[in-house]
């Protein structure tokens, strides 16, 4: 209980240290969103006119206050305005979010499918070269950047095979092809990570017990071996997620898609503080909810870690 | 056909880059029902390979080449990999070496049992309970309904593998195949194990095929014994006339470098000199793991007492040992004295300092007068340094012995003392064998000149004629030098042959000490008497 509660305190300690960097980071920018907008001469403002829209926006306050002003906004909800739009920060994410997740959910369970499957098939793979062959892959699908591999995804499949549409695709056929494009990178230090654990567990004393007592491979490998070799690919794909976040950005950009990569890129371009201090926080909370969900699962996983999880 | 395992000649090859190396030649043994065959022999002697070819659990790239297997009257030397998973488990069993990492961590006990069951449908899922619960029960384990609960790291050692043995026996093999089942548990429980194995054999007429290195231990539970050297049969018959009358060399070699009980001692006592200080003198040592912190305070966590109220002191020019099962707190106490570990109570002095009120730059100076030899050298050393290298460190380290030059005539010099020749020297670790590794550790250790060397298990993973010649090293260094030693250890034939006084620990706490002679001929305590029972090979009748 104690574990439990003292891994979810620290993951809140991370949330705050998050939004208090990026707050920081943000502030440090020369420069800011309401001069972008308005101090542009040809709006013809009057420098009196500028310090009123800023005094407005709170944007001459003193740090510490505009940072109790954000964190105690932030804390009940209130993410702020976008400076860009004056929409609630609040109305915006929500809207990319949905889309977004939906993406990088269905993107990882496909990269988590894509990489098993490689792994049992390199493992259990009756000849060497083709073992030797799967093996290799990961290696090639990680140096794959992902815009690159997204542009040849479309030209292949919606230009020349003309198997799926890119004006005008259903919900379904519109998220085929950027999945694929971001499940394939992300599938590879998975795939490796696997396939170097599931290696490291064979050459164990207790599989060659279970090998005497007549086990076949496939026995071994789905009952003995893939629970111990999980553990640490489960490790790594807490940390892949970011980079699941950053493939969305890239990905929806080239396939044109509404989400938080998108609002990322506008909001940047922007310097919109607001919407990307928001969007910190998000990115910052699903990787801290993601590892803490993978380490409160280990110890389902290995017996040997639920001592130090109940003491 | 009677035999349940016929050998015929048998050689098994590796495949290596350089072609194929034959490791076994013309092998030929049989076991009977109800008997104990035991495969003997030093590490590359092939025993290991040929119990893995009777079970067709060769590693990659090993196949064999010649000769014949039959387990029961079936000729398997070429039988499908079908057949093989067919009578693995069923015909023949297979008891491991290292029971610590032979039963896979995330499963409970009670499934790795019934795993022979379930993989060759054997019997319906609502007995497997009540079945597994039977064969804990057949194997001395007590509450097998809870332990059958459990996992693997809640139970000890000696437990796991009686688990092991149960999970072997599950479809009633006639034939198990016991590779080296003991070597990694202590002495006292690696007796009942080897009790346990002689019921199955009486009671159930199972065959076995005993893998072992230790000559005594083979002579004492087996009927007839095999001695293998470089893959080839050396000795053959009897295990009484084996020991008693051997006929080959080799044989006699490995008789006479074995410790045993029996063994005459040649080293002679040594005393210090009256009224000399003592090299190290621990006085009331307590070592506390635990209970500290806040959280372990709020959860009133009881600190455990490793070493409990130890005293003893060492004479300089001499060697105490420190003797006792695993968890007895001897690694501890020499961790103290070794200035690794801080202690709860007590004092204790080294070389005239005082331990553990040391200040770090007393406590360096005082490293470099006190050296550790570990029972594994490959993991003591680093891999990419050549042994030249690793014996120079220490020396760079301290800013001794002034040039570079300086230094490595040195290292020179002490891997010349421990009979490493020149042509080693540039050499790295994994290409030395066990024995010459542990003599570069010795050479690094003695390169700086210490007057207290700490000997933890220095010996204990090595084969027997490989330990003599150490032993004999250390015996010499110890009498060219004036060297004092600590030695831990859990073999007490050893200990018996180059210890002047001993300490029996047990639990933490010392229940026995004395003169070795003494010990040894007027065990007080009955735990002692046990330790000393328990060594093999203490009647060749």
């Amino acid at each position: 209980m104690t574990y439990v509660a003292s891994r979810v305190l620290s993951s809140l300690g991370v949330l705050l240290g998050a939004f208090t960097l990026a707050f920081v980071l943000l502030q440090a920018l020369p420069g800011d969103a309401v001069m972008i907008r308005f101090e542009n001469p040809e709006l013809g403002l009057t420098a009196e006119q500028i310090a009123a829209i800023r005094e407005s926006y709170g944007a001459d306050s003193g740090l510490l206050a505009e940072y109790w002003h954000a964190l105690s906004g932030a804390l009940g909800g209130d993410l702020g305005y976008s400076v860009a739009s004056g929409a609630p920060v609040r109305v915006l994410v929500g809207e990319a979010l949905g889309s977004t997740l939906l993406l990088a959910g269905l993107g990882f369970v496909a990269a988590v499918l894509l990489a098993g499957l490689l792994a049992f098939a390199a493992s259990l793979s009756p000849f060497s070269w083709l073992a030797t062959l799967l093996r290799s892959l990961p290696s090639l699908f990680i140096s794959v950047p992902v815009f690159w591999l997204g542009i040849v995804l479309i030209q292949l499949f919606s230009f020349r095979l003309g198997w799926i549409s890119v004006i005008r695709p259903g919900p379904v056929e519109a998220l085929i092809l950027p999945v694929l494009t971001l499940a394939v990178p992300i599938s590879a230090p998975l795939a490796q990570v696997l396939l170097r654990a599931i290696d490291d567990v064979r050459a164990q004393p207790f599989v060659a017990v279970v090998r005497a007592k007549g086990a076949s491979e496939p026995w071994l490998l789905v009952r003995n071996v893939l629970r111990n070799a999980a553990l640490p690919a489960m490790t790594i794909a807490g940390v892949l997620l970011g980079e699941l976040i950053g493939g969305a950005v890239v990905t929806e950009t080239v396939f044109a898609r509404f989400g938080i990569g998108r609002l990322t890129a506008d909001a940047l371009n922007a310097q919109d503080t607001p919407v990307l201090q928001a969007i910190v926080i998000i990115a910052a909370a699903v990787f801290v909810v993601v590892n803490l969900a993978v380490d409160l699962l280990a110890p389902v996983l290995d017996p040997r870690l639920r001592r130090r999880v109940q003491a | 056909m009677s035999d349940l395992l016929k050998v015929t000649d048998l050689s098994v090859a590796y495949a290596g880059r350089s072609g194929s190396r034959t490791v076994t030649h013309g092998v030929s043994f049989a076991v009977a029902p109800g008997e104990v065959v035991a495969l003997v022999g030093e590490s590359g002697s092939g025993k290991t390979t040929t119990a893995q070819a009777v079970i067709d659990l060769l590693p990659a790239g090993g196949r064999v080449v010649g000769g014949r297997i039959e387990l029961a009257g079936e000729d398997v030397t070429h039988a499908s990999a079908r057949r093989w998973r067919e009578l693995r488990g069923r015909r023949v069993g297979l008891i491991p070496q290292d029971p610590g990492a032979s039963l896979d961590p995330t499963k409970r006990i009670g499934d790795s049992v019934a795993e022979a069951f379930r993989i060759h449908r054997a019997a319906p899922r609502r007995v497997l309970g009540a079945r597994v619960e039977e064969l804990l029960d057949r194997v001395g384990i007590d509450d097998p309904a809870r332990r059958a609960r459990q996992y693997p790291h809640e139970l000890s050692g000696g437990m796991k593998q009686r688990v092991l043995i149960a999970a072997a026996i599950a479809l009633g093999p006639g034939l198990l195949i016991a590779d080296e089942p003991t070597s990694a548990l202590d002495v006292t429980v690696q007796r009942r194990i080897l009790d346990l194995l002689e019921d199955l054999r009486r009671e159930n007429g199972t065959g076995i095929l005993l893998v072992t290195h230790d000559l005594a231990l083979a002579a004492d539970h087996a009927d007839r014994v095999l001695v293998l050297r470089e893959g080839r049969v050396q000795e053959h018959g009897p295990s009484a006339q084996v020991l008693r009358a051997p006929e080959s060399d080799y044989t006699r070699r490995l008789l006479a470098d074995a410790p045993t009980l029996a063994t005459p001692v040649h080293r002679a006592a040594r005393t210090a000199p009256d009224g000399e200080q003592p090299a190290v003198r621990v006085r009331g040592l307590s070592v506390e793991f635990g209970g500290h912190g806040l959280g372990a305070r709020l959860r009133k966590e009881q600190p455990f007492r490793a070493v409990d109220d130890v005293s003893f002191e060492i004479p300089r020019g001499t060697t105490h040992a420190l003797v006792g099962e695993s968890g007895s707190g001897k690694t501890t106490t020499a961790r103290v004295i070794a200035a690794f570990q801080s202690a709860a109570s007590g004092s204790v002095e080294v070389l005239g300092e005082d331990v553990l009120t040391l200040d770090s730059a007393r406590r360096r100076e005082l490293r470099r007068r006190v050296q550790l030899v570990y029972q594994n050298p490959y993991a003591s050393l680093d891999p990419r340094q050549t042994i030249l290298d690793a014996v120079t460190e220490p020396l760079a380290n301290f800013g001794l012995e002034g040039s570079a030059a300086g230094r490595r005539a040195h290292a020179v010099q002490a891997l010349e003392r421990v009979a490493l020749p020149a042509e080693l020297h540039h050499r790295r670790p994994r290409e030395l064998s066990g024995g010459q590794r542990q003599r570069v550790a010795i050479a690094r250790a003695i390169v700086l000149h210490p007057e207290l060397l700490i000997l933890d298990e220095a010996t204990s993973a090595l084969d027997v004629t490989v330990q003599a010649g150490i032993l004999r090293l250390l015996d010499d260094l110890q009498r060219e030098r004036g060297l004092t030693y600590l030695v831990i250890s859990h073999d007490l034939a050893v200990v018996r042959q180059i210890a002047d006084t001993v300490t029996v620990l047990r639990r933490g706490r010392a229940v026995e000490q004395s003169g070795t002679a003494a010990l040894f001929a007027d065990p007080h305590e009955e735990y002692t008497r046990d330790l000393i029972a328990s060594i093999p090979g203490k009647v060749p009748s």
